[in-house]
Order: structure tokens, then sequence, then C-alpha cells
């Protein structure tokens, strides 16, 4: 059993149609400690969200490995990939939720499988929605609830199996700044409390700094930069990350001064 | 009463008679029995037909080019015949099947080849317009594909369905009417040889009012159940 909850090595993907084809991944490697949160940011089209559906294969990657916890996830028969599925949570920036459903179905849907009783599946149930802070909410439709709530009924969901990897695909993106950290402290504290490994793909660098132990740097479906937040915050090696930093920077402190 | 000896307010006022009333009450029930008994079918007929276009497409769960196209080019050759012409063709069909070419069952045949192909589409195009994002949330928990058909996508898109079924039963009442005429029985035909052949005018005007009563009574039936999921799950 190797040290890392995921290794990704050398992976490769190009998108073809009839007239051109693109290349979005240009062999990434990287691996991700467990317990750790890792932060991809990129400007959009960098092929970051690409990356993340390949690690669980909603994308196929066209070559390369993706090994989560020791267990190699490409080229997995799709009964045993449903099975490693199980194991590996993913949110999304439109949530998913089903709006047929209501949050105690939402998050029902994947302990379907596992042939629980009633009385197990509601107490799994309200475990999960006390730890994202929902219990009024048990009977609501995502209908009636805010952004926020509903990323963190698609949290919920996304736990109730309890996965040891949770994707993140610019999960906090649709949502307003105050949102954003709510949700992000939520993360902080699942990660702490279920020794979850957490990938965060984003393409604020907000979020990176507040939530994440490592990010790497993505462009045109390459990493530039990879290291702590400290190293890459404080000494940027790259051109992108210096670009991203300058704006965030910038945005931080505003522009009023550079016009005196 | 014809309309071309009395006053339209004679005639009119004639086609609340019990006269009247006696010879169109028998085909409301005749014409019942085509639109349910073909309902029915075509509900069954077409969700699957509509369930495999989807499933099979180029973006679909299971996708299968030669079965999409087939399907596809199936359901297009029936889409572009008029419903006369349908009717027409499937006569040695219901001879082979029922037994005769005429009456209330071979007319349901006709209906049911017409319309299934119509409501197939119907249901199509309801399930493409699900979001795209709750399929693969559902694959990513590691869902079985007919478990994301059941308990994702038909459920999700019911609320449209809903409507496309109400769509397609107006065309199939509109349809008897048709079918009337070749000797279905039924509310066509009592407007036809009443109404046309023999210029009973008050009979016709019968004739439309029912017409009106159901498909009005289905729309609004339609209409209020789906709007009532939508309210129950919040998106109206």
């Amino acid at each position: 059993m190797s040290e890392f909850a995921i290794e990704v090595k050398d992976l490769h993907k190009t998108f073809r149609d009839d007239k051109k084809s693109v290349e979005v991944l240009k062999g990434i490697s990287f691996s991700v400690g467990k317990g750790e949160i890792f932060g991809i940011v990129g400007f959009s089209g960098a092929g970051k969200s690409t990356l993340v559906r390949c690690m669980n294969r909603l994308e196929e990657p066209d070559s390369g490995e993706v090994i989560i916890n020791g267990k190699q996830i490409i080229g997995l028969k799709r009964q045993e990939l449903n099975q490693e599925r199980r194991k590996i949570g993913m949110i999304f920036q439109q949530f998913n939720l089903f709006d047929s459903m209501d949050v105690y179905h939402n998050i029902a849907f994947p302990l379907k499988p596992l042939h629980m009783s009633k009385a197990e599946m509601n107490i799994r149930i309200d475990e999960i929605l006390e730890l994202v802070g929902l219990t009024d909410k048990k009977f609501a439709y995502p209908g009636e609830l805010s952004g926020g709530q509903k990323q963190r009924v698609g949290i919920a969901r996304a736990l109730a199996n309890n996965p040891e990897i949770l994707l993140c695909d610019e999960a906090t993106s649709a949502l307003d700044l105050q949102t954003t950290i709510s949700i992000l402290d939520l993360l902080m504290e699942i990660n702490k409390k279920l020794d979850l490994t957490i990938i965060l793909i984003t393409h604020e660098l907000e979020v990176i700094k507040y939530a994440c132990d490592r990010v790497a740097v993505m462009e045109n479906g390459e990493f530039r930069e990879e290291g702590t937040i400290q190293e890459v915050f404080t000494n940027p090696q790259c051109t992108t990350a210096r670009n991203f930093i300058q704006v965030f920077n910038r945005f931080r402190d505003g522009n009023k001064e550079d016009a005196k | 009463m014809s309309l071309y000896k009395y006053s339209f307010w004679e005639v009119f006022k004639h086609t609340f008679s019990a006269e009247v009333w006696d010879k169109v009450l028998p085909s409301i029930g005749e014409t019942l029995y085509m639109v349910v008994v073909s309902a029915v079918f075509v509900l069954i007929f077409g969700v699957i037909l509509g369930l495999i276009l989807v499933m099979s497409g180029k973006e679909g769960l299971l996708p299968c080019r030669w079965l999409h196209a087939i399907l596809g080019a199936f359901v297009n050759c029936f889409r572009s015949l008029p419903q006369v012409i349908i009717i027409i063709v499937m006569l040695p069909v219901a001879r082979a099947i029922i037994g005769k070419s005429y009456g209330q069952n071979a007319c349901i045949l006709s209906l049911v080849a017409s319309s299934v192909p119509f409501f197939a589409r119907l249901v199509e195009s309801s399930l493409l317009e699900i979001e795209k994002g709750k399929i693969e949330a559902a694959k990513a928990m590691g869902t079985g594909d007919f478990r994301i058909l059941f308990s994702v996508m038909l459920r999700e898109s019911f609320p449209s369905l809903v409507r496309a079924y109400t769509n397609a039963i107006v065309i199939i009442i509109s349809m008897t009417a048709l079918a009337g005429s070749f000797g279905a029985g039924g509310i066509g035909f009592v407007a036809v040889t009443f109404g046309f052949t023999r210029y009973q005018h008050d009979l016709l005007f019968a004739t439309i009012i029912v017409l009106v009563i159901i498909v009005q009574a289905v729309q609004f039936t339609g209409d209020s159940i789906s709007k009532m999921i939508l309210k129950k799950r919040h998106l109206i």
C-alpha cells in the first residue's frame, strides 16, 4: 500500500471531433497524501475540470494512470469502476441535486445499493445532516434551498458512503463570498474530522489560499508549478503563478492607490 | 336539422334535444374506449421507444449507433405519413392481426401506429432536457445505468413527460374522429354520417361540443398534474 491517497501518472487526454483535436491534458503527474487538501488552480480552459473528471472517469483519459488508495482506476470494468466510485465523493459547481427528491432521499440515493435497513439509513442520514448543519432541512426539496444549503446537501450526499476522497469541481464558484467561506470551513472541518483527502479545483486563488495545504498551478493542460501554499505564494516560480498572485494582490489591495 | 333549412339559432337549440343526444351519447362511449385503450398502448410503447432512443444516442448511457439510426429512421417514416394514410396502410395489417379491417379494434391499431412514434419523440426530447450534471452526479456515485434511467431520468423529467403524454392523448382524440369516417364508429362516425352526409347540423354541433369538452378535460387534468408535481418540488 502506498502512502499516497491519490497518485496520478502521466495523464493524457485529447478531445477530438471531425474538424480538430485539442490536447487538454498533456501528461499530468502528481500525488496527494492522505488527509491533505490539494488545490488545483487555473484560468478557465486550463483543463482542470477535465483532470478531476478523469480521476473518477466521468471523462475517459487516453493514457496514464490514476491510483486511488492503491487501486488502479484506469482500465477497471464498469462494475468494478462503480464499486470504486462509491469510495470517491464528488461535488459540483451547479450542485446537481435531484430536484425530484427531498434532502433525505438525495442523501439516501448513494446508500440504496448498500441494502441498509430503513432505520440504519435514517441514523446515517441524521448523522450526516448534523455534520453539514442541515438537520432542519431533512424533508425540504432542493427547490426550497439557497445555494449554500444546496452545496451542503451536495457534500452530505457525497459523504454518505464514507468515501476517503472528495473531488470538488469548482464547488464554490457559484456562491457568494460569505457562503464560499462557510462551505470551505465545512470542507476543512470534515477534512480534519474524517481524515478525508480533498481535491479542490477552482479558478479563485482566494479559495486555494484559504483552504488548501498544497497547490498546483495549471495552464494549457500542464502543471506549471506545484508546492505548499507558503512556497507558491511567497516565491512563485512560473509566470502563470506570478500572474495569478499579482491579480490576487491587486484585487485585495484595491486599484485606487495606483491612481495616486 | 340542417342549416340550409333552419336558422342557426333553431339548429343550435335543437342541438340540446333528447333526439340528438340519443344518437350522440353511445358514440361517446365508443370514442372513449378507443382513446383509452390506444392511450395505454401509446404510453407503454412510446416510453419504451423514447427510452431506447435516448439510451442508444451518441451522448446516451449505452450508445449504439446502428440501433439509434434504425429506430430514428423508423420513427421518422411513421411521423412523415399523414394520419389518413396511416389508417389506410394499417387496414391490411389489422385484417391480418385482428381478423377484420374495420371496427374499433382495427382503429386502435392505426391510432397506436400513428401516435407511438410521435409520443416517443416527445419522450426523447423531455429526457434530453435533463441537466447532464444530474446524470453525471449519479454516475460519480457509482450508480448503474438502469437505476440512472428509472430513478433519475424518468423521475426528474416526470412533469415534462406528463405534459407530453397530455399532448399525445389530444392527438389520439382528434385522430379517432378521423378514423370514425373509416368505419371505426365513435364521434367521428356520427359527425361524418349525420353531420356531413345527411346535413343534420344539430348532430354535428353536438359532436363538436363533446369533442371540445373531452379535450379541455384532458388538457386541464394533464396541466394540473404536471403543475402539482412542480409545486411539490418547489420548482414553480
